[in-house]
Order: C-alpha cells, then structure tokens, then sequence
C-alpha cells in the first residue's frame, strides 16, 4: 500500500481554474513556473484553502472539511509574495519564537523583533514573512517567490534552509519562481502551469 | 409656554442662509447638504407635528404600529443609504434594519411598560417621542459601525487575510477591526453622556423645562432617555457589527469579499 501523502488535492476547480489533481509526500519538494496569470498563486491559495474553489482537498488522508480552518492553514502555510502587517512592531506579528540559529539563517538579528514595521525594508519584510510563517512549523510550505526581494547571497540562503526545514520536520513546499537560475539550484521537481492547468516538465 | 409665530421661525432661518452664503464665499463646500438638510428638517418636522396631533386625539394601537413600522423602514433605508461599501442582496438592508428593530423596539417597549408603566402603553404621547430618539441614535450608531465593517475589511483585506493564513481564526483576524467600529460607534453617546449638564443641556429636558415642567423631573426623563439610547445604541451596534463581521466568512473562515459591493 502506498503511505498517504501529505497533501492530496483531487479535482479541485474554480473560474477559469483547473480541473487539478496533485498529491504531495511528506519531504516533496516542487518547484512550480508558469507565466504571469497562469493560475499559480491561485494554486497555492487554493490549497491552503483561502480562495473559494470545488473538489476535494485532504491532509494524511483527512478531508479539509473536517479539519477547522485555522487548523488547516497552521499546516499548510501559504506564503504571498507580497506580505502584509497588520500591527505596530515586528513581534506583534509572531505567534511563537523563531529557534536561536534560524535568525542566522536567515541573515537577521533577534533585535529586530521590536522594530517598527514602517522602518522594514522590502527584503526584510520578505524574510520576515517566511519567518513569521516557519515558526508555526508547518508541514506544507507554499511559497509564492518567497526570494524576489532578496539578493543572490540571502536568496541562497533562504532556498538552504527551507531544505533543511523540509528536512527535519518532513515537510514539503511548492515553490513557485521566475528564476530558472534558481529553479535549476533547488534541483527538484518541477511543475508549470498554464491556464490554470499543471503540466509536467523536465529541468 | 410663549408659543412662536411663523415670522420668528423664519427669522432664525436666514441664520442658516447666513452660514451657507459664507461657506460659499469661502469655498469649504457644505452648502447645498446645508441647505437641503435644513429644508428637510423643516419640512419633516411639520409633517410628523401634523401626523403626532391626528395620533394622540386617536389613541389607536394600528395606528401606532404602522407608524412605528415606517420609521424603522425609513431608518433602515438611511443606514443603507450612509454606507459607501454595502452587503449585497437582503443583507444590505436586512442587518442594519433588523439591528435597530431588535435593539429600539425592545428597549421601547421595555421603557413603556416596565419603567414608566404607560397605561395603555400604547399611548402615543410616550410611545412615539420615545422610538424616534431611540431609533434616531439608534440609526446613527448602527450606520457608523457598519460603514465601518465593511469599509475597514474592503481596504484591509491583506492584513485579514495575512493573519488567517498563520491560522488566525476568522473572529481573531477580524477583532481589532470590530472593537474600532464598536469605539466609532459609541463615542458620540459616550461623550454625550459624559458631558451631559456641564458643557451641554440635552434637547429633550431643554424642551420640557421650556414647556414649563420642573426641572428636576426633566432630569430623571433625560437621564432614562439617555440610558435608553447608550443601550440601544450599544446593543443596536453590537448586534449589526457581530452578524455583519460573521456574514464576512464564510464556513471554511475564507474572507468573501463578494458579498459586498461598492456604490456611488
């Protein structure tokens, strides 16, 4: 019998969206390109269940609708390209703390915490957000060019510790980029879609 | 009580013309809402003195429900009519309608039976005057708190939906949102209230005490008229905040922003 994946989606539509069948394991790592449009941060947005859609959407096996909202979305973390502050400082936004080496990682300091929001800058907004996100320890990480505002050196460093992450906590992540440079460096799977349909490629 | 001619009343309106001719001059605008809400005010009020004296010298209950009925319409359709964002279908009308129904309409009837014990209680000397300041601040309150609602999760929406997808519950995401339109809501009564006798004399002793009635009466009318309307505006607001917030979600917690559409 084959395990049961982490995330299964079967036939999942919405306006001129899908149908969609994907199945991801516990450590899968999947890029995902596609041109502007093509329906790929709906994807995302639709497995973290923020979008409305039709179909089926399960976690180890279980149906999302027997699984709370808040629960669901604890686990399968949805990571936009643009993030979004609601609170005066850094910490207001953070529902649990980051592990001490994770800071390093992702080239930041511990200070940060109680800076104001409006003294952010774009990369570090951007980090942020992944952080924020990474200490919910999410099983599926659906990042939505979680590096567009980062320079090659934090880049790198953002693609090495999602690895890690995925590692340790047998997580998956579905990564959608523009850069093939950086698809062709995380050296996964890696899906297009067009159209709001997934289709196969080869790396 | 010296009653006033029609000559006095007009000459307290060129006041009005005077404001509205300077505001013209100047450029700040205000001039023509000025001037329509004034006319308005005139001609409203006149038409329900007309329709008041036909109804006290009738003592009907039909007929007090009727009018009751067409003043809670009337509110309901300027609540909806105040807002810029507004729930699509039934629910643009119905919230706001049915918060004020709830809230004034209850709290009239408890005034009118338990408190002043009215007999009958559909005496429209009391009944009346009482529902239209309940519903009059009651409308006021329930229109700032949705305007609100639905304005802040309009332009707010990547903040909702940031902290839904850290798995934020839908009331949790949404919580700061509605405190601030309970705040806007209650802070006209709230200061009302705290001001009442030092900085301002509300309008309805002012009115009795200019009718000759004693003053110490006229106070422990206003001081229920005001724990009336604190409550109805209170309850009347939390009602429409909570159900309106609610009807944002749906049963997955996703935002649904279609439920709402912008007008004018």
């Amino acid at each position: 019998m084959p395990p049961t994946p982490l995330l299964q989606a079967n036939n999942i539509r919405a306006k001129n969206f899908g149908p969609i069948n994907l199945s991801i394991q516990p450590n899968e790592q999947i890029t995902l390109m596609g041109p502007s449009g093509s329906g790929k941060s709906r994807l995302l947005k639709i497995l973290a269940d923020i979008d409305l859609h039709e179909g089926d959407l399960f976690f180890e096996g279980i149906n999302s609708e027997q699984i709370a909202p808040s629960k669901w979305r604890r686990q399968i973390s949805f990571i936009p390209a643009d993030s979004a502050w609601w609170g005066e400082t850094v910490n207001d936004h953070f529902f649990a703390q980051p592990e001490n080496q994770w800071w390093d990682s992702f080239n930041l300091s511990p200070e940060c915490l109680n800076w104001q929001i409006d003294r952010l800058s774009s990369g570090e907004k951007q980090r942020l957000a992944l952080l924020r996100a990474c200490v919910l320890k999410p099983k599926i990480l659906l990042l939505d060019e979680p590096t567009s505002n980062l320079d090659e050196d934090n880049a790198q460093r953002i693609e090495s510790f999602i690895k890690n992450y995925c590692q340790r906590y047998s997580a998956a992540y579905i990564w959608v980029s523009h850069d093939s440079e950086q698809v062709r460096r995380l050296n996964v799977k890696n899906l297009g879609i067009e159209n709001g349909q997934l289709i196969r490629t080869q790396q | 009580m010296i009653t006033l001619t029609w000559l006095e009343l007009s000459l307290s309106s060129v006041l009005i013309l005077i404001l509205a001719a300077l505001n013209f001059k100047l450029k700040l605008g205000q001039v023509k809402s000025l001037l329509v809400s004034t006319l308005r005010m005139f001609i409203q009020l006149f038409l329900v003195g007309i329709i008041l004296k036909t109804l006290f010298s009738y003592q009907s209950i039909f007929l007090l429900i009727g009018l009751a009925l067409a003043m809670l319409l009337i509110a309901g359709f300027e609540v909806l009519a105040r807002q810029k964002i507004r729930f699509t279908g039934n629910w643009g009308f119905g919230l706001g309608t049915s918060s004020m129904f709830i809230s004034s309409v209850a709290l009239a009837f408890f005034a009118l039976i338990v408190v002043i014990r009215v007999d009958p209680w559909f005496t429209p000397q009391y009944a009346i005057p009482l529902l239209g300041m309940l519903l009059g601040n009651t409308m006021n309150g329930v229109s700032l708190a949705l305007g609100r609602l639905t304005d802040d999760a309009w332009h707010q929406k990547r903040e909702i939906e940031a902290q839904l997808m850290l798995g934020r519950t839908a009331r949790e995401s949404i919580l700061s949102i509605e405190k601030n339109c309970l705040r806007t809501a209650l802070t006209p009564t709230i200061n009302a209230m705290a001001v009442s006798g030092i900085v301002s004399l509300p309008g309805m002793m002012t009115g009795q005490i200019l009718a000759g009635a004693d003053p110490l009466e006229a106070v422990k009318y206003q001081i229920l008229i005001m724990l009336l309307i604190a409550t109805g505006v209170g309850f009347g607001s939390l009602i429409a905040v909570w159900f309106g917030a609610k009807r944002l979600f749906d049963d997955r917690e996703r935002l649904r922003l279609d439920r709402l559409q912008i007008t004018g």
